[in-house]
């Protein structure tokens, strides 16, 4: 029997009526890395010992007749921002290419309270910036559906493990779209939950006020029972929310009668290909014979997202990048003083990406510019906030593309910033806006690539995105 | 232009990075255009409307005052690049 390719929950059933056991369906991942990882590049680190002997301690207890938990002894990948106690987290950064942290990041404590069986550490864009794992400090990633094609990112490497069954299920990082545009271009699952609704506790800082740790996956069910896992107030993140956490397993049924979906109009417009924009109006079409109400409704300030998301992540980048000084943690390149000492650490082990988004960052943040740069692209976040909250007092949910493309080439647009800056146009708002969304896969381009759409909800609505997303995927 | 090389130089710095000769004239230009296009921005008018600096609304957040453990010292500088005698080394920072 084939294991690699099927979701957690199934898997958990085989596993609990001993079907099969947890070291089985460990070899058989291993077998596709071993097989696979050659070509497509989605680890950066693997933890084939730890995966051996925790999946023995899997079967231990089945063998006693325990229960197990939904996500105990299912391979998993984690993003190499997540911190992992004892296993190297370099953040796909040449800064922290030694870095071991000594805690857990508590999103990866609470999912492995569960007991799930770690493949390895998963390739990302350096810090998480970048939207096609190409600026990541080590190796590219291929996407596995087109091997001359990106994964997507920043979470690129997550998306292509799940992808190309090298593992079950994977925690992703979203800052302005970096789990949900990978899982589009790989055809898999992604969601960003509400700001807040994961602690931040232990991923590698980039964007404070965007950052948010979630779950990508093979299908809606599997979403739903990561998020189980990883959700919930953290004392050692202020920032994370003390709003009840409900069962997401709860949201697992097929229904949208009545349900209110809106059409933003400004996600089709300009730069969207017709391949996509055709695949995701099925989509609604699909859901308006369900029984959803579709309506076209507009969030007029979706034009000014990607100014005022690359004037804010990069600010608050070049804050939390300071850190990085070759004193405390990281690399260090030797210099006469202090000063020459971290300059040429930072200089020589940021790659060129991480350096523009620093730059743009002390700029935007700097005397005589702050007001015209930074401030004013916080106000505009205030304007694009307050559009969602506009639209929802008439919807339930929005409805639009992921990204306005599928996966392109491997070096298509990495010479041209802006332009890769630009792709981000369909996630970046949410992360603004601080709320919850899903891409789900709907169908592939004439050249076999995904496609993917994305729900957005309410703020701690995740519950009736799941719904709808569910009911989708039964069809 | 909207910015200069020598302004580069200036967040280089500020930034503790060093920017080449031959790599400065590339980086103006990109940041040039980047600040180009945000450029947008400005024809809208904020007038009145207050900045959001985080998404949710969230007041102070507090917590007791206790003292709990904390990561131990030996872990604390295990990942440090020098360390002598319990604490952090660096070069030499002010002048003899």
């Amino acid at each position: 029997m084939e294991l690699y390719n099927k979701t957690a929950h199934e898997l958990h059933e085989l596993l609990q009526t001993k079907q099969i056991s947890a070291a089985e369906l460990t070899a058989d991942i291993f077998s596709r890395v071993d097989e696979l990882e050659d070509k497509i590049g989605a680890y950066l680190t693997i933890t084939r010992d730890k995966a051996i002997s925790d999946a023995k301690l899997v079967d231990e207890k089945i063998s006693r007749g325990e229960k197990i938990f939904p996500l105990e002894g299912i391979p998993c990948a984690v993003k190499d921002n997540i911190c992992t106690k004892g296993i190297k987290t370099t953040c796909a950064s040449k800064i922290l290419e030694n870095f071991v942290p000594p805690y857990d990041a508590t999103a990866y404590k609470k999912l492995s309270a569960q007991n799930p069986i770690l493949i390895g550490k998963a390739n990302l864009d350096e810090f998480a910036m970048g939207g096609s794992t190409e600026n990541s400090g080590f190796h590219v990633t291929r996407n596995p559906h087109d091997l001359d094609c990106v994964p997507g990112g920043s979470s690129g490497g997550s998306a292509a493990a799940v992808a190309a069954c090298e593992a079950v299920f994977a925690l992703g990082s979203d800052t302005g779209g970096s789990i949900r545009q990978p899982a589009s271009f790989c055809g898999v699952v992604g969601m960003k939950p509400t700001y807040g609704r994961v602690s931040r506790y232990g991923l590698v800082a980039y964007a404070s006020s965007l950052d948010q740790i979630g779950p990508i996956t093979r299908d809606v069910t599997d979403c739903a029972l990561v998020m189980n896992a990883i959700a919930g107030r953290d004392e050692m993140d202020s920032t994370s929310t003390s709003a009840d956490v409900p069962d997401f397993t709860k949201s697992l049924v097929a229904d949208v009668k009545g349900l209110k979906i809106g059409l933003p109009k400004e996600y089709f417009v300009k730069g969207i290909d017709a391949e996509v924009e055709t695949a995701v109006r099925n989509a609604a079409k699909k859901f308006e014979s369900l029984g959803a109400e579709i309506s076209e409704i507009s969030l007029p300030h979706t034009d000014y997202a990607i100014s005022t998301y690359y004037l804010i992540a990069p600010a608050e980048a070049a804050t939390n990048l300071e850190r990085y000084d070759g004193v405390s943690y990281g690399a260090r390149v030797d210099g006469v003083d202090v000063v020459e000492m971290m300059t040429n650490t930072r200089t020589e082990k940021f790659g060129e990406e991480v350096k523009r988004r620093i730059m743009i960052g002390n700029y935007a943040l700097s005397a005589g510019y702050y007001d015209a740069y930074y401030l004013k692209a916080l106000k505009v976040r205030t304007l694009i906030q307050k559009d969602f909250v506009d639209a929802f007092k008439n919807v339930d949910l929005i409805l639009a593309p992921t990204a306005p493309t599928a996966a392109f080439k491997i070096g298509e647009m990495i010479s041209d910033p802006l332009k890769m800056y630009l792709q981000d146009v369909c996630t970046v708002p949410l992360n603004l806006a601080g709320l919850p969304g899903i891409s789900i896969p709907c169908g592939v381009t004439k050249n076999n690539l995904p496609i993917g759409f994305q729900l957005i909800g309410k703020a701690l609505d995740e519950a009736t995105i799941l719904q709808a997303a569910f009911t989708y995927e039964q069809l | 232009m909207k910015v200069t090389e020598q302004d580069i130089k200036t967040v280089a710095s500020l930034s503790r990075l060093k920017i080449r000769e031959d790599e400065a004239a590339e980086v103006t230009a990109q940041l040039d255009k980047f600040l180009t296009y945000v450029e947008n921005l400005q024809s809208i008018d904020t007038t009145n409307i207050e900045p959001t600096t985080y998404a949710l609304p969230m007041q102070n957040v507090f917590r007791a005052d206790k003292v709990k453990p904390s990561l131990e010292r030996e872990l604390a500088l295990s990942n440090a690049p020098l360390a002598e005698d319990g604490y952090f080394k660096v070069p030499r920072v002010l002048e003899a």
